[in-house]
């Protein structure tokens, strides 16, 4: 492989600790090194920005759902064809991109590792199919377990080892990452026409509650010694107060430790805060609790977030949180799918328009950079926009500029319709920070890479790990003469490379990478009565075989990277 | 205004996708500028200059730019999309998407039209002395917003779900209509003076509908609300009053709901 050596750049890397400074990166084999010969080839990062490649930690971007949006939404691709050129193929689509789109938009934007963060277990093959037709960047998918019978009826009777020997499995034959969990119980209660909204709603039929099913996940996945922790969608997303069941998500997580040997430390991850962090109780006194849910995660250190950026587009909502979908049309009278999963989960889609004119969309966009500029902790605070359900992932340059610009900020709001009640509604116009580029790193690189426990892997660019860079048109000592050229420089890098590969230059792909599909091979005891229990249920309930059910072989997901988990010692 | 006259001499033999032939992409060209205005045929891209002769040239803006086409082009797709000012005359039949995204200027049609002409709107006007094809006035697919402003005249008969999600504007036909008029729209008004077919505002939502003849098949989700006078285009006439469709959402207005209106002739 190419040795390059990248020379002259501002390098932000938390991981070494470097805040600027002028360093060279070396690239070998793939990985970062020491040292390079002399015939390395030679990047000039003069008055540029080099940071690791920046990792998702939170996006739809592969799977059932995602397609849905894609067929019943072919005005979103209007007028957005991009025809084959170069290394890249025809793409399209907006909110909910074809999949070489979605791989070239990532990585021109620096991003070298997605999660797609809701995977339903039966239909891991089409999940693992896109993935794949996703070109350049490592991707691993987190499959839904919150409102999985097994895992209901193993933690009525808190049987934590057998739905740990469950999860197990089912990450071997779905090739999943994480264990996720959207709206826990309510997206069963859905299936009766109801839904949970408190931690403490019994789930219809299975006699269990949201919060026996959370912190029984978050036993199961520190049982195990996962990579990542037990990621939540909470209950009662996107209501007003909603933020209540929030803080009594939050603290299901207290008195329980990180055991694993990535170097995790957090035992939850709170996925789009955003969402779940409104106050009021209707849509006319509609009001941030941002403060509030910040606050109890800045003093508890085993919980990390994302933000979910509201970016004020036209976009495709899209969850597994099935009744919300369902409400979501009732407000909007738009579209809408729903579609049950069996024994696992549901989901629904339904588009929708965050428009600056409208009071609440406003409110929305101020409560994720509250979040944001409210975290005293970039390390546990990641930025996403829960892509597309708060705006687009390729708005991510957008967010980048509000929370590094007050001016960007104050110029938002002064365009607001509703400008005053954005202001009284939220704190957004008292916040002066701005986000700093070690922060960002830190927000982007190296805190989800540790939260997803890559910290060895990706998210740095210590010697050792996978050469993953993204460089910047961004010189750190000029001044910002206009907020907007922010933007520009973190919408197009100048060079990408990933794991020693230049996938891009000024901004054009320059190449297609080695892209691989990253999944968890837990190995536990063996467990003959979860076994039967596996086939049982195929046996009776589920509508395709075992056998058809694995993400198995080449077909699905030809470049494996598994991190291995040996839990047999427990 | 300056006239550019673009005659087909070499017609294609596939379809050729030419939204480049609208006085936006006009202005400020020369003829042997707008001969190099991009076109596909098929997915083989090329120039409008392969097929057409192109005489005269444009105004400085789209507002001083009239185009006169002439020749064969029922196998051209996107005459004068996106338009939104100046003028487009077309002297022969046209393919889908005539005047469609259109925001301003006029548009004229001497012959007939097919699909989706003025699809999603939102402002001028488009006469089409022939007949119009399906889709009229409607929205893309997938898209809940349809045609919102201007005006559309069809001297001829129009096809199938006319405007489908209409929400503004204006569209009249003198001659008959095939089934699904205005379905799931929220606003404008349709007027028929010819037959209509069946379903006719099924989801109706809000907005007008005047049909001069007759219904071959009424929507079980209108009623009957009185009778109503109404003047279009200059003469007075009596109708029957329906509202509807009942099945579907309304708004509320100052505590009263607000229907959809159907008026049928007596």
């Amino acid at each position: 492989m190419t040795e390059y050596i990248i020379k002259n750049g501002h390098v932000f890397d938390p991981v070494q600790g470097i805040k600027g400074d002028k360093k060279d990166i070396s690239i070998k084999d793939g990985k970062i090194v020491d040292k390079v010969g002399s015939g390395a080839k030679v990047i000039d990062a003069k008055g540029m920005t080099v940071m690791a490649g920046a990792v998702e930690i939170h996006s739809h971007i592969a799977g059932p759902k995602v397609n849905l949006g894609r067929i019943y939404r072919p005005e979103d691709k209007l007028f957005t064809c991009t025809p084959t050129k170069g290394h890249e193929r025809m793409g399209g689509g907006n909110s909910i991109p074809t999949t070489f789109k979605t791989g070239y938009e990532y990585a021109k934007m620096g991003y070298t590792t997605a999660m797609e963060a809701a995977m339903p277990p039966m239909f891991s093959r089409h999940v693992h199919e896109e993935i794949r037709d996703t070109p350049i960047i490592d991707e691993g998918a987190f499959p839904v377990l919150g409102n999985n019978w097994f895992v209901m009826e193993y933690l009525k009777n808190n049987e934590v080892e057998n739905t740990a020997a469950y999860i197990a499995w089912l990450l071997r034959a779905t090739k999943g990452y994480a264990v996720k969990v959207v709206n826990p119980g309510g997206t069963e209660a859905w299936a009766w026409g109801l839904n949970c909204l408190t931690v403490n709603d019994p789930v219809p039929y299975f006699d269990i509650t949201p919060a026996e099913i959370v912190k029984g996940l978050i036993q199961a996945n520190e049982y195990l010694g996962l990579p990542h922790s037990m990621h939540i969608h909470p209950n009662n997303l996107g209501n007003p107060g909603c933020y209540e069941t929030t803080l009594d998500t939050l603290k299901l997580a207290e008195g329980f430790k990180a055991k694993n040997k990535f170097g995790r430390e957090q035992v939850m991850h709170l996925t789009h805060t955003q969402f779940h962090s409104y106050g009021g109780d209707t849509w006319a006194n509609f009001e941030s609790k941002a403060k509030e849910v910040t606050d109890y995660v800045n003093k508890n250190k085993n919980i990390t977030i994302d933000t979910g950026n509201v970016t004020l587009d036209e976009t495709t909502t899209m969850t597994a949180d099935g009744p919300f979908e369902h409400h979501l049309t009732g407000l909007n009278h738009l579209k809408w799918a729903n579609v049950d999963v069996e024994l696992e989960t549901a989901a629904g889609v339904v588009p929708y328009i965050y428009s600056p004119n409208i009071s609440v969309c406003a409110i929305q966009w101020a409560i994720g950079l509250e979040i944001a500029l409210m975290s005293k902790d970039p390390m546990r605070c990641f930025i996403t926009t829960d892509h597309p359900n708060a705006g687009p992932f390729t708005r991510y340059p957008r967010v980048i500029k509000w929370l590094m610009s007050t001016k960007a900020r104050e110029a938002q709001v002064n365009a607001f319709k509703h400008k005053d009640k954005v202001l009284s509604a939220t704190s957004i116009g008292s916040l002066d920070r701005e986000i700093s580029l070690y922060e960002l790193a830190q927000m982007t690189r190296a805190g989800p890479a540790k939260s997803l426990g890559l910290t060895s892997i990706c998210g740095g660019l210590k010697p050792g790990m996978d050469a993953d860079v993204a460089i910047y048109n961004f010189n750190p000592e000029k001044p910002v003469a206009n907020p907007d050229d922010i933007e520009t420089a973190f919408s197009r890098c100048a060079h990408v490379f990933k794991s020693g590969v230049e996938v891009v230059t000024n901004g054009e792909i320059a190449a297609t990478g080695n892209k691989r599909t990253l999944w968890v091979n837990a190995k536990v005891n063996d467990n003959p009565q979860v076994m039967r229990d596996i086939n049982e249920k195929f046996l009776k309930y589920y509508s395709i075989s075992q056998a058809n059910y694995e993400s198995l072989g080449h077909h699905f997901v030809p470049n494996p990277f598994a991190l291995e988990v040996d839990a047999t010692h427990v | 205004m300056d006239t550019v006259t673009i005659t087909m001499k070499n017609p294609p033999a596939l379809y050729l996708e030419a939204d480049t032939i609208s006085p936006d992409a006009f202005a400020g060209k020369a003829a042997s500028q707008i001969a190099e205005l991009p076109v596909f045929e098929g997915n083989t891209p090329s120039t409008l200059g392969n097929y057409f002769e192109i005489s005269g040239s444009a105004g400085a803006t789209a507002a001083d730019t009239k185009i006169v086409v002439k020749g064969d082009v029922s196998k051209v797709k996107y005459l004068g999309m996106k338009m939104s000012a100046g003028e487009l005359i077309i002297e022969g039949n046209a393919d889908l998407y005539v005047g469609a995204w259109m925001t301003g200027g006029k548009l004229l049609a001497k012959g007939n039209v097919e699909a989706f002409a003025g699809l999603a709107m939102k402002g001028g006007e488009i006469t089409i002395e022939g007949n119009a094809g399906n889709y009229l006035g409607a929205a893309y697919r997938g898209d809940w917003r349809g045609m919102s402003g201007g005006k559309i005249l069809v001297k001829g008969n129009a096809g199938s779900d006319l405007g489908m999600y209409m929400l503004g504007g204006e569209i009249t036909v003198n001659g008959n209509v095939d089934v699904h008029v205005m379905t799931h729209a929220e606003g404008g008004r349709t007027i028929i003076k010819g037959n209509a077919a069946s379903k006719v505002g099924g989801q109706l939502v809000e907005g007008d509908i005047i049909i001069f003849g007759a219904i071959d098949v009424m929507m079980p989700g209108f009623k009957p609300a009185g009778e109503a006078e109404l003047e279009i285009d200059g003469v007075k006439a009596k109708f029957a009053h329906y509202i509807g469709d009942t099945g579907e959402r309304h708004k509320k207005k100052k505590g009263q709901i607000v229907y959809g209106n159907l008026y049928q002739k007596i």
